[in-house]
Protein backbone atom coordinates (compact mmCIF):
# COMPACT_ATOMS: atom_id res chain seq x y z
CA UNK A 1 0.00 0.00 0.00
CA UNK A 2 1.77 3.72 -1.19
CA UNK A 3 2.07 5.54 1.84
CA UNK A 4 -0.92 8.01 0.96
CA UNK A 5 -2.01 8.62 4.24
CA UNK A 6 0.62 10.51 5.73
CA UNK A 7 0.17 12.70 2.42
CA UNK A 8 -3.40 13.86 3.97
CA UNK A 9 -3.23 17.05 4.79
CA UNK A 10 -3.95 17.74 8.84
CA UNK A 11 -6.97 19.91 7.29
CA UNK A 12 -8.17 16.61 4.96
CA UNK A 13 -7.99 14.46 8.30
CA UNK A 14 -9.87 16.89 10.10
CA UNK A 15 -12.89 17.38 7.01
CA UNK A 16 -12.26 13.35 7.89
CA UNK A 17 -13.22 12.72 10.67
CA UNK A 18 -15.69 15.41 11.19
CA UNK A 19 -17.12 15.95 7.93
CA UNK A 20 -19.80 19.26 7.30
CA UNK A 21 -22.93 19.14 6.13
CA UNK A 22 -23.77 15.03 6.37
CA UNK A 23 -26.84 14.05 4.90
CA UNK A 24 -29.22 15.02 2.65
CA UNK A 25 -31.86 18.22 2.08
CA UNK A 26 -35.58 17.58 2.50
CA UNK A 27 -37.12 19.18 -0.86
CA UNK A 28 -33.93 20.34 -2.62
CA UNK A 29 -33.70 22.26 -5.29
CA UNK A 30 -30.88 20.09 -6.93
CA UNK A 31 -29.79 16.80 -6.85
CA UNK A 32 -25.99 15.88 -8.17
CA UNK A 33 -25.04 11.93 -8.58
CA UNK A 34 -21.72 11.06 -9.71
CA UNK A 35 -19.26 8.09 -9.69
CA UNK A 36 -19.57 4.65 -9.87
CA UNK A 37 -18.39 1.74 -7.25
CA UNK A 38 -16.09 0.55 -10.12
CA UNK A 39 -13.98 3.39 -9.43
CA UNK A 40 -14.24 3.56 -5.86
CA UNK A 41 -16.53 6.91 -5.24
CA UNK A 42 -20.14 7.55 -5.44
CA UNK A 43 -21.06 11.48 -4.32
CA UNK A 44 -24.23 12.47 -3.97
CA UNK A 45 -24.64 16.80 -3.48
CA UNK A 46 -28.00 18.21 -2.50
CA UNK A 47 -28.88 21.86 -2.75
CA UNK A 48 -31.39 24.65 -1.71
CA UNK A 49 -31.42 27.75 -3.50
CA UNK A 50 -33.05 30.77 -2.45
CA UNK A 51 -33.01 33.39 -4.95
CA UNK A 52 -30.45 32.43 -7.27
CA UNK A 53 -28.25 32.12 -3.42
CA UNK A 54 -26.75 28.14 -2.56
CA UNK A 55 -28.47 28.60 1.11
CA UNK A 56 -27.49 25.42 2.14
CA UNK A 57 -25.87 22.24 0.22
CA UNK A 58 -25.49 18.61 2.25
CA UNK A 59 -23.80 15.35 1.30
CA UNK A 60 -23.47 11.30 1.24
CA UNK A 61 -20.54 9.98 -0.06
CA UNK A 62 -18.93 6.22 -0.35
CA UNK A 63 -15.51 6.82 -0.40
CA UNK A 64 -11.62 7.22 0.73
CA UNK A 65 -10.46 9.54 2.82
CA UNK A 66 -10.43 12.29 0.45
CA UNK A 67 -13.79 11.78 -1.03
CA UNK A 68 -15.00 12.17 2.09
CA UNK A 69 -13.28 15.02 3.07
CA UNK A 70 -13.95 16.95 -0.61
CA UNK A 71 -17.12 16.38 -0.44
CA UNK A 72 -17.46 17.59 3.07
CA UNK A 73 -15.19 20.97 1.50
CA UNK A 74 -17.18 21.59 -1.51
CA UNK A 75 -20.30 21.53 0.56
CA UNK A 76 -18.63 24.71 2.99
CA UNK A 77 -17.65 26.49 0.08
CA UNK A 78 -20.79 26.49 -1.84
CA UNK A 79 -23.16 27.62 0.80
CA UNK A 80 -23.74 31.12 0.45
CA UNK A 81 -22.60 31.69 -3.64
CA UNK A 82 -24.59 32.47 -6.07
CA UNK A 83 -25.49 29.90 -8.62
CA UNK A 84 -23.29 31.87 -11.30
CA UNK A 85 -20.11 31.98 -8.50
CA UNK A 86 -20.51 28.26 -7.93
CA UNK A 87 -20.43 27.18 -11.66
CA UNK A 88 -16.99 28.75 -11.32
CA UNK A 89 -15.99 26.78 -8.65
CA UNK A 90 -13.17 24.39 -9.61
CA UNK A 91 -11.98 21.21 -8.16
CA UNK A 92 -8.75 23.30 -7.57
CA UNK A 93 -10.12 25.66 -5.44
CA UNK A 94 -11.20 22.60 -3.41
CA UNK A 95 -7.83 20.85 -3.30
CA UNK A 96 -6.57 24.60 -2.12
CA UNK A 97 -9.10 24.73 0.78
CA UNK A 98 -7.75 21.71 2.01
CA UNK A 99 -4.08 22.37 1.59
CA UNK A 100 -3.24 19.99 -0.69
CA UNK A 101 -4.14 16.39 -1.85
CA UNK A 102 -1.89 13.05 -2.97
CA UNK A 103 -1.40 13.38 -6.83
CA UNK A 104 -3.47 9.77 -6.61
CA UNK A 105 -6.51 11.40 -5.20
CA UNK A 106 -6.96 14.27 -7.33
CA UNK A 107 -9.51 12.37 -9.03
CA UNK A 108 -11.45 12.78 -5.98
CA UNK A 109 -11.66 16.36 -6.28
CA UNK A 110 -12.66 16.20 -9.71
CA UNK A 111 -15.46 14.40 -8.46
CA UNK A 112 -16.41 16.62 -6.04
CA UNK A 113 -16.36 19.39 -8.51
CA UNK A 114 -18.70 17.58 -11.34
CA UNK A 115 -21.15 16.60 -8.29
CA UNK A 116 -21.87 20.34 -7.92
CA UNK A 117 -22.25 21.26 -11.46
CA UNK A 118 -24.49 18.44 -11.42
CA UNK A 119 -26.47 18.94 -8.53
CA UNK A 120 -26.91 23.14 -10.09
CA UNK A 121 -27.38 21.48 -13.88
CA UNK A 122 -30.56 19.46 -12.14
CA UNK A 123 -31.37 22.64 -10.37
CA UNK A 124 -31.47 24.79 -13.70
CA UNK A 125 -33.18 22.16 -15.37
CA UNK A 126 -36.03 21.90 -12.71
CA UNK A 127 -36.42 25.93 -12.87
CA UNK A 128 -37.08 25.76 -16.75
CA UNK A 129 -39.44 23.25 -16.08
CA UNK A 130 -41.26 25.71 -13.62
CA UNK A 131 -41.66 28.67 -16.27
CA UNK B 1 -2.57 4.94 22.69
CA UNK B 2 -1.75 1.05 22.41
CA UNK B 3 -0.97 0.26 18.58
CA UNK B 4 -2.56 -3.51 17.52
CA UNK B 5 -1.05 -4.59 14.53
CA UNK B 6 -3.32 -6.67 12.64
CA UNK B 7 -1.18 -6.99 9.26
CA UNK B 8 1.08 -9.57 9.44
CA UNK B 9 0.36 -11.01 5.66
CA UNK B 10 1.98 -7.45 4.40
CA UNK B 11 5.20 -7.80 7.66
CA UNK B 12 6.59 -8.42 10.52
CA UNK B 13 8.29 -7.94 13.20
CA UNK B 14 11.81 -9.27 13.51
CA UNK B 15 12.14 -11.70 16.46
CA UNK B 16 14.27 -10.77 18.96
CA UNK B 17 16.01 -14.10 18.72
CA UNK B 18 17.10 -13.34 15.24
CA UNK B 19 18.06 -9.65 15.62
CA UNK B 20 20.96 -11.44 17.99
CA UNK B 21 21.64 -13.96 15.60
CA UNK B 22 22.01 -12.02 12.97
CA UNK B 23 23.83 -9.07 14.96
CA UNK B 24 27.29 -10.77 14.92
CA UNK B 25 27.77 -10.82 11.38
CA UNK B 26 27.77 -7.23 10.66
CA UNK B 27 30.35 -6.45 12.85
CA UNK B 28 32.61 -9.97 14.34
CA UNK B 29 31.94 -11.91 11.45
CA UNK B 30 31.95 -9.61 8.60
CA UNK B 31 34.15 -11.68 6.35
CA UNK B 32 33.02 -12.57 2.88
CA UNK B 33 31.76 -16.33 2.36
CA UNK B 34 33.66 -16.73 -0.70
CA UNK B 35 37.92 -15.70 1.28
CA UNK B 36 39.75 -18.62 1.38
CA UNK B 37 41.17 -17.34 5.24
CA UNK B 38 39.41 -18.55 8.33
CA UNK B 39 37.37 -15.30 8.61
CA UNK B 40 35.87 -16.58 5.56
CA UNK B 41 35.14 -19.97 6.46
CA UNK B 42 33.39 -18.60 9.36
CA UNK B 43 31.19 -17.07 7.67
CA UNK B 44 30.78 -20.00 5.09
CA UNK B 45 29.88 -22.39 7.95
CA UNK B 46 26.77 -19.88 9.39
CA UNK B 47 25.40 -19.84 5.85
CA UNK B 48 25.58 -23.67 5.02
CA UNK B 49 24.10 -23.78 8.93
CA UNK B 50 21.57 -21.51 7.72
CA UNK B 51 20.80 -23.09 4.55
CA UNK B 52 20.30 -26.83 6.46
CA UNK B 53 17.51 -25.18 8.70
CA UNK B 54 15.80 -23.93 5.61
CA UNK B 55 15.65 -27.20 3.90
CA UNK B 56 14.97 -29.27 7.36
CA UNK B 57 11.85 -26.76 7.60
CA UNK B 58 10.28 -28.09 4.29
CA UNK B 59 11.44 -31.35 4.04
CA UNK B 60 14.71 -30.65 1.43
CA UNK B 61 18.10 -31.19 0.94
CA UNK B 62 20.48 -28.65 1.77
CA UNK B 63 21.83 -28.12 -1.93
CA UNK B 64 18.45 -27.61 -3.15
CA UNK B 65 17.91 -24.65 -1.19
CA UNK B 66 18.92 -21.28 -2.97
CA UNK B 67 19.14 -17.73 -0.73
CA UNK B 68 17.64 -15.06 -2.72
CA UNK B 69 16.47 -11.74 -1.91
CA UNK B 70 13.32 -12.22 -0.74
CA UNK B 71 9.74 -13.54 -2.39
CA UNK B 72 9.64 -11.68 -5.12
CA UNK B 73 13.14 -12.66 -5.91
CA UNK B 74 12.44 -16.68 -6.04
CA UNK B 75 9.32 -16.40 -7.64
CA UNK B 76 10.94 -14.29 -10.48
CA UNK B 77 13.93 -16.63 -10.32
CA UNK B 78 11.64 -20.05 -10.53
CA UNK B 79 9.08 -18.52 -13.60
CA UNK B 80 11.60 -17.01 -15.69
CA UNK B 81 14.54 -19.22 -14.81
CA UNK B 82 12.66 -22.39 -16.09
CA UNK B 83 10.95 -20.46 -19.02
CA UNK B 84 13.88 -19.54 -19.98
CA UNK B 85 15.98 -22.80 -19.50
CA UNK B 86 13.30 -24.34 -21.85
CA UNK B 87 11.89 -21.85 -24.38
CA UNK B 88 13.34 -24.22 -26.87
CA UNK B 89 11.41 -27.09 -26.63
CA UNK B 90 8.33 -25.74 -25.12
CA UNK B 91 6.57 -22.12 -24.72
CA UNK B 92 3.89 -22.69 -22.27
CA UNK B 93 2.89 -21.82 -18.61
CA UNK B 94 -0.22 -22.25 -16.61
CA UNK B 95 -1.00 -20.23 -13.58
CA UNK B 96 -4.08 -18.61 -11.71
CA UNK B 97 -5.68 -15.24 -11.94
CA UNK B 98 -5.23 -15.04 -7.69
CA UNK B 99 -1.45 -15.02 -7.73
CA UNK B 100 0.88 -12.45 -5.71
CA UNK B 101 2.17 -9.82 -8.07
CA UNK B 102 5.18 -10.99 -7.75
CA UNK B 103 4.24 -14.11 -10.06
CA UNK B 104 1.16 -12.73 -12.05
CA UNK B 105 3.59 -9.56 -13.52
CA UNK B 106 6.01 -11.96 -14.43
CA UNK B 107 3.90 -14.13 -16.40
CA UNK B 108 2.69 -11.13 -18.25
CA UNK B 109 6.12 -10.24 -19.01
CA UNK B 110 6.59 -13.71 -20.47
CA UNK B 111 3.18 -13.45 -22.16
CA UNK B 112 4.84 -10.19 -24.29
CA UNK B 113 8.03 -12.35 -24.55
CA UNK B 114 6.48 -14.71 -26.79
CA UNK B 115 5.58 -17.58 -24.11
CA UNK B 116 1.71 -18.30 -23.61
CA UNK B 117 0.14 -18.40 -20.22
CA UNK B 118 -2.97 -19.71 -18.87
CA UNK B 119 -4.36 -17.73 -15.73
CA UNK B 120 -6.69 -20.42 -14.53
CA UNK B 121 -9.77 -18.84 -12.89
CA UNK B 122 -10.86 -19.82 -8.68
CA UNK B 123 -14.26 -20.50 -7.30
CA UNK B 124 -15.95 -18.15 -4.69
CA UNK B 125 -13.61 -19.45 -2.31
CA UNK B 126 -10.67 -18.94 -4.24
CA UNK B 127 -9.68 -22.48 -4.54
CA UNK B 128 -8.08 -23.14 -7.85
CA UNK B 129 -9.38 -26.81 -9.33
CA UNK B 130 -7.20 -29.62 -9.85
CA UNK B 131 -9.18 -30.77 -13.11
CA UNK B 132 -8.99 -27.40 -14.46
CA UNK B 133 -4.85 -27.91 -13.88
CA UNK B 134 -4.76 -31.23 -15.62
CA UNK B 135 -7.20 -30.09 -18.52
CA UNK B 136 -5.15 -26.87 -19.15
CA UNK B 137 -1.79 -29.18 -19.75
CA UNK B 138 -0.41 -29.51 -23.64
CA UNK B 139 2.42 -31.25 -24.95
CA UNK B 140 3.98 -27.24 -25.23
CA UNK B 141 3.31 -26.81 -20.92
CA UNK B 142 6.94 -26.02 -19.32
CA UNK B 143 5.62 -25.20 -15.79
CA UNK B 144 2.57 -25.15 -13.62
CA UNK B 145 2.72 -22.35 -10.95
CA UNK B 146 0.13 -22.21 -8.06
CA UNK B 147 0.54 -20.41 -4.82
CA UNK B 148 0.18 -22.38 -1.84
CA UNK B 149 -1.82 -19.72 0.35
CA UNK B 150 -3.57 -16.80 -0.92
CA UNK B 151 -2.35 -13.51 0.74
CA UNK B 152 -5.39 -11.58 0.38
CA UNK B 153 -8.18 -14.19 1.22
CA UNK B 154 -6.14 -16.91 2.82
CA UNK B 155 -7.51 -19.75 1.02
CA UNK B 156 -5.40 -22.55 1.35
CA UNK B 157 -4.86 -24.58 -2.45
CA UNK B 158 -4.68 -28.12 -3.36
CA UNK B 159 -1.25 -27.35 -3.87
CA UNK B 160 -0.60 -31.67 -3.24
CA UNK B 161 -3.15 -32.82 -5.60
CA UNK B 162 -1.99 -30.22 -8.64
CA UNK B 163 1.71 -31.64 -7.58
CA UNK B 164 0.07 -35.12 -8.42
CA UNK B 165 -0.68 -34.54 -11.44
CA UNK B 166 2.02 -32.01 -12.80
CA UNK B 167 4.57 -34.51 -12.08
CA UNK B 168 2.50 -37.45 -13.94
CA UNK B 169 2.54 -35.19 -16.63
CA UNK B 170 6.12 -34.74 -16.24
CA UNK B 171 5.79 -30.82 -16.43
CA UNK B 172 7.88 -28.45 -13.46
CA UNK B 173 5.79 -27.36 -10.59
CA UNK B 174 6.25 -24.24 -8.69
CA UNK B 175 4.37 -22.81 -5.60
CA UNK B 176 4.91 -19.58 -3.79
CA UNK B 177 4.63 -20.87 -0.47
CA UNK B 178 5.75 -17.27 1.07
CA UNK B 179 2.28 -17.22 3.55
CA UNK B 180 2.47 -20.70 4.67
CA UNK B 181 6.25 -21.72 5.39
CA UNK B 182 6.57 -21.96 8.50
CA UNK B 183 2.63 -21.03 9.51
CA UNK B 184 1.54 -24.54 8.60
CA UNK B 185 3.79 -27.62 7.75
CA UNK B 186 4.63 -27.56 4.39
CA UNK B 187 7.02 -30.97 2.82
CA UNK B 188 8.34 -30.65 -0.55
CA UNK B 189 8.33 -34.15 -1.20
CA UNK B 190 4.86 -34.40 -0.34
CA UNK B 191 3.43 -31.66 -2.66
CA UNK B 192 5.38 -32.39 -5.18
CA UNK B 193 6.51 -29.41 -5.59
CA UNK B 194 10.15 -28.96 -8.32
CA UNK B 195 10.07 -25.00 -6.97
CA UNK B 196 9.43 -23.27 -3.77
CA UNK B 197 9.23 -19.74 -2.59
CA UNK B 198 9.78 -18.83 0.20
CA UNK B 199 10.30 -15.15 2.24
CA UNK B 200 11.69 -14.71 5.75
CA UNK B 201 9.94 -11.35 6.94
CA UNK B 202 6.48 -12.72 6.84
CA UNK B 203 7.78 -15.07 9.09
CA UNK B 204 9.58 -12.87 11.54
CA UNK B 205 12.41 -12.64 9.85
CA UNK B 206 14.83 -9.81 8.39
CA UNK B 207 13.70 -8.18 5.00
CA UNK B 208 16.24 -8.85 2.39
CA UNK B 209 15.90 -12.66 2.97
CA UNK B 210 14.24 -15.28 1.06
CA UNK B 211 14.88 -18.45 -0.67
CA UNK B 212 13.88 -20.56 -3.68
CA UNK B 213 14.18 -24.17 -3.46
CA UNK B 214 14.88 -26.31 -6.51
CA UNK B 215 14.20 -30.19 -6.66
CA UNK B 216 17.87 -32.00 -7.97
CA UNK B 217 17.61 -31.84 -11.20
CA UNK B 218 15.57 -28.66 -12.11
CA UNK B 219 16.92 -27.00 -14.52
CA UNK B 220 16.84 -23.24 -15.04
CA UNK B 221 19.06 -20.39 -15.79
CA UNK B 222 19.96 -17.49 -13.74
CA UNK B 223 18.84 -14.02 -13.56
CA UNK B 224 21.72 -12.51 -11.70
CA UNK B 225 25.42 -13.31 -13.28
CA UNK B 226 28.75 -12.59 -11.66
CA UNK B 227 30.49 -14.79 -8.88
CA UNK B 228 30.37 -18.28 -8.17
CA UNK B 229 28.00 -18.11 -5.20
CA UNK B 230 25.13 -20.33 -4.63
CA UNK B 231 26.88 -23.20 -7.45
CA UNK B 232 26.66 -20.07 -9.89
CA UNK B 233 22.82 -20.22 -9.77
CA UNK B 234 22.57 -16.58 -8.08
CA UNK B 235 25.84 -14.11 -8.17
CA UNK B 236 26.59 -11.86 -5.31
CA UNK B 237 28.23 -11.56 -2.30
CA UNK B 238 25.72 -13.55 0.05
CA UNK B 239 24.06 -11.33 2.67
CA UNK B 240 25.20 -12.87 5.31
CA UNK B 241 23.58 -11.83 8.33
CA UNK B 242 20.10 -11.87 6.72
CA UNK B 243 20.51 -15.25 5.95
CA UNK B 244 21.86 -16.02 9.06
CA UNK B 245 18.61 -14.26 10.25
CA UNK B 246 16.55 -16.87 7.96
CA UNK B 247 18.12 -19.66 9.40
CA UNK B 248 16.98 -18.91 12.78
CA UNK B 249 13.57 -17.65 11.60
CA UNK B 250 12.67 -20.78 10.25
CA UNK B 251 14.38 -22.55 13.62
CA UNK B 252 11.78 -20.60 15.75
CA UNK B 253 9.02 -20.94 13.33
CA UNK B 254 9.78 -24.89 13.19
CA UNK B 255 9.41 -25.20 17.32
CA UNK B 256 6.18 -23.43 17.57
CA UNK B 257 4.21 -24.16 14.11
CA UNK B 258 1.83 -26.56 15.47
CA UNK B 259 0.93 -24.29 18.98
CA UNK B 260 1.10 -20.93 17.20
CA UNK B 261 -1.48 -22.18 14.16
CA UNK B 262 -3.81 -23.81 17.16
CA UNK B 263 -3.37 -20.19 19.10
CA UNK B 264 -4.03 -17.83 15.45
CA UNK B 265 -6.99 -20.13 14.35
CA UNK B 266 -8.84 -19.50 17.67
CA UNK B 267 -8.40 -15.53 17.58
CA UNK B 268 -8.98 -15.75 14.07
CA UNK B 269 -12.62 -17.37 14.33
CA UNK B 270 -13.46 -15.31 17.37
CA UNK B 271 -12.45 -11.88 15.36
CA UNK B 272 -14.66 -13.59 12.21
CA UNK B 273 -17.70 -14.30 14.48
CA UNK B 274 -17.55 -11.54 16.56
CA UNK B 275 -17.35 -9.39 13.19
CA UNK B 276 -20.80 -11.56 11.43
CA UNK B 277 -22.67 -11.14 15.17
CA UNK B 278 -22.16 -7.22 15.62
CA UNK B 279 -22.21 -6.08 11.46
CA UNK B 280 -24.70 -7.00 9.80
CA UNK B 281 -24.52 -7.36 5.44
CA UNK B 282 -20.88 -8.70 5.96
CA UNK B 283 -19.68 -11.54 3.91
CA UNK B 284 -16.44 -13.21 4.99
CA UNK B 285 -13.90 -13.86 1.81
CA UNK B 286 -12.21 -16.78 1.04
CA UNK B 287 -12.43 -20.39 2.20
CA UNK B 288 -14.33 -20.86 6.00
CA UNK B 289 -12.17 -23.96 6.65
CA UNK B 290 -9.10 -24.33 4.21
CA UNK B 291 -7.82 -21.14 5.38
CA UNK B 292 -4.93 -20.03 6.65
CA UNK B 293 -4.45 -19.73 10.84
CA UNK B 294 -4.10 -16.14 10.75
CA UNK B 295 -6.19 -14.49 8.35
CA UNK B 296 -9.79 -12.87 8.33
CA UNK B 297 -11.03 -11.15 4.83
CA UNK B 298 -14.50 -9.10 5.05
CA UNK B 299 -15.90 -7.46 2.96
CA UNK B 300 -18.64 -4.93 4.57
CA UNK B 301 -21.43 -3.72 2.53
CA UNK B 302 -22.06 -0.10 1.67
CA UNK B 303 -18.87 1.07 2.94
CA UNK B 304 -14.98 2.03 1.03
CA UNK B 305 -11.92 -0.19 2.22
CA UNK B 306 -9.39 2.99 2.73
CA UNK B 307 -12.09 5.23 4.88
CA UNK B 308 -12.55 2.30 7.50
CA UNK B 309 -8.86 1.53 7.66
CA UNK B 310 -8.21 5.50 7.84
CA UNK B 311 -10.79 5.31 10.82
CA UNK B 312 -9.25 2.26 12.46
CA UNK B 313 -5.92 3.63 12.33
CA UNK B 314 -7.30 6.51 14.08
CA UNK B 315 -7.79 4.36 16.74
CA UNK B 316 -4.41 2.74 16.58
CA UNK B 317 -5.48 -0.50 14.93
CA UNK B 318 -3.52 -1.22 11.59
CA UNK B 319 -5.55 -3.16 9.07
CA UNK B 320 -5.40 -3.58 5.17
CA UNK B 321 -7.94 -3.49 1.84
CA UNK B 322 -8.59 -4.40 -1.26
CA UNK B 323 -10.27 -1.23 -1.89
CA UNK B 324 -8.54 0.81 -5.16
CA UNK B 325 -8.83 3.71 -3.09
CA UNK B 326 -5.69 2.27 -1.55
CA UNK B 327 -3.94 1.03 -4.38
CA UNK B 328 -1.56 3.14 -6.30
CA UNK B 329 -3.57 1.35 -9.61
CA UNK B 330 -6.91 2.84 -8.33
CA UNK B 331 -7.97 -0.66 -9.07
CA UNK B 332 -9.78 -2.86 -6.85
CA UNK B 333 -8.18 -6.31 -5.80
CA UNK B 334 -7.58 -8.82 -8.62
CA UNK B 335 -8.37 -11.33 -6.49
CA UNK B 336 -11.46 -10.20 -4.48
CA UNK B 337 -12.82 -9.84 -8.37
CA UNK B 338 -11.35 -12.78 -9.59
CA UNK B 339 -14.05 -15.10 -6.66
CA UNK B 340 -16.47 -12.97 -8.23
CA UNK B 341 -17.25 -10.37 -5.92
CA UNK B 342 -19.12 -7.42 -7.12
CA UNK B 343 -16.56 -4.14 -7.69
CA UNK B 344 -18.75 -2.31 -4.54
CA UNK B 345 -17.98 -5.13 -2.70
CA UNK B 346 -14.51 -5.47 -3.53
CA UNK B 347 -14.18 -1.67 -2.40
CA UNK B 348 -15.55 -2.81 1.07
CA UNK B 349 -13.02 -5.15 2.06
CA UNK B 350 -10.90 -5.33 5.17
CA UNK B 351 -8.34 -8.06 5.79
CA UNK B 352 -7.14 -8.45 9.35
CA UNK B 353 -3.71 -10.51 9.38
CA UNK B 354 -3.24 -11.90 12.95
CA UNK B 355 0.48 -13.14 14.37
CA UNK B 356 2.20 -13.95 17.24
CA UNK B 357 2.09 -10.64 19.94
CA UNK B 358 -1.56 -10.36 19.35
CA UNK B 359 -3.74 -11.57 22.11
CA UNK B 360 -7.88 -12.10 22.79
CA UNK B 361 -7.73 -8.24 23.91
CA UNK B 362 -6.76 -6.82 20.41
CA UNK B 363 -9.79 -9.25 18.96
CA UNK B 364 -11.82 -7.63 21.54
CA UNK B 365 -10.84 -4.07 20.45
CA UNK B 366 -11.64 -4.34 16.87
CA UNK B 367 -14.76 -5.53 17.91
CA UNK B 368 -15.06 -2.86 20.14
CA UNK B 369 -14.39 -0.51 17.38
CA UNK B 370 -15.28 -1.73 13.87
CA UNK B 371 -19.02 -1.46 14.39
CA UNK B 372 -19.22 2.09 15.47
CA UNK B 373 -17.25 2.84 12.37
CA UNK B 374 -19.37 1.27 10.13
CA UNK B 375 -22.24 2.73 11.07
CA UNK B 376 -20.74 5.96 10.75
CA UNK B 377 -19.60 5.62 7.23
CA UNK B 378 -22.52 4.04 6.72
CA UNK B 379 -24.26 7.10 7.93
CA UNK B 380 -23.03 8.86 4.97
CA UNK B 381 -23.16 6.41 2.34
CA UNK B 382 -25.47 7.04 -0.40
CA UNK B 383 -25.54 3.02 -1.05
CA UNK B 384 -26.79 2.09 2.50
CA UNK B 385 -29.42 5.18 1.76
CA UNK B 386 -30.77 2.88 -0.83
CA UNK B 387 -30.60 -0.10 0.92
CA UNK B 388 -32.75 1.43 3.47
Amino acid sequence: MPDIWSLYSEKVMEHFKNPRNVGEIENPDGVGHVGNPICGDIMELYIKVKDDIIVDAKFRTFGCGAAIATSSMVTEIVKGKSIEEALKISNKAVVEALDGLPAVKMHCSVLAEEALKSAIEDYLERKKLKK
Amino acid sequence: MRRIYLDHAATTATHPEVVKAMLPFFTDVFSNPSSIHSYGREAKGAVEEARTKVAELIGARSEEIIFTSGGTEADNFALKGVAYANEHKRNHIITTSIEHHAVLEVCKFLGRKGFRITYLPVDKYGLVDPDDVKKAITDKTILISVMHANNEVGTVEPVEEIGKIAREARVYFHTDAVQTVGHIPVNVRQLKVDLLSISGHKLYGPKGAGALYVRKGTRLVSLIHGGAQEKRRRAGTENVPAIVGLGRTVELAGQEIGKEAERLTYLRDRLIKGLVEKIDHIHLNGHPAKRLPNNVNVSIDFVEGESMLLNLDLEGICASTGSACSSASLEPSHVLLALGLPAEQAQGSLRFTLGRENTEADVERVLEVLPGIVAKLRAMSPLWKTQK
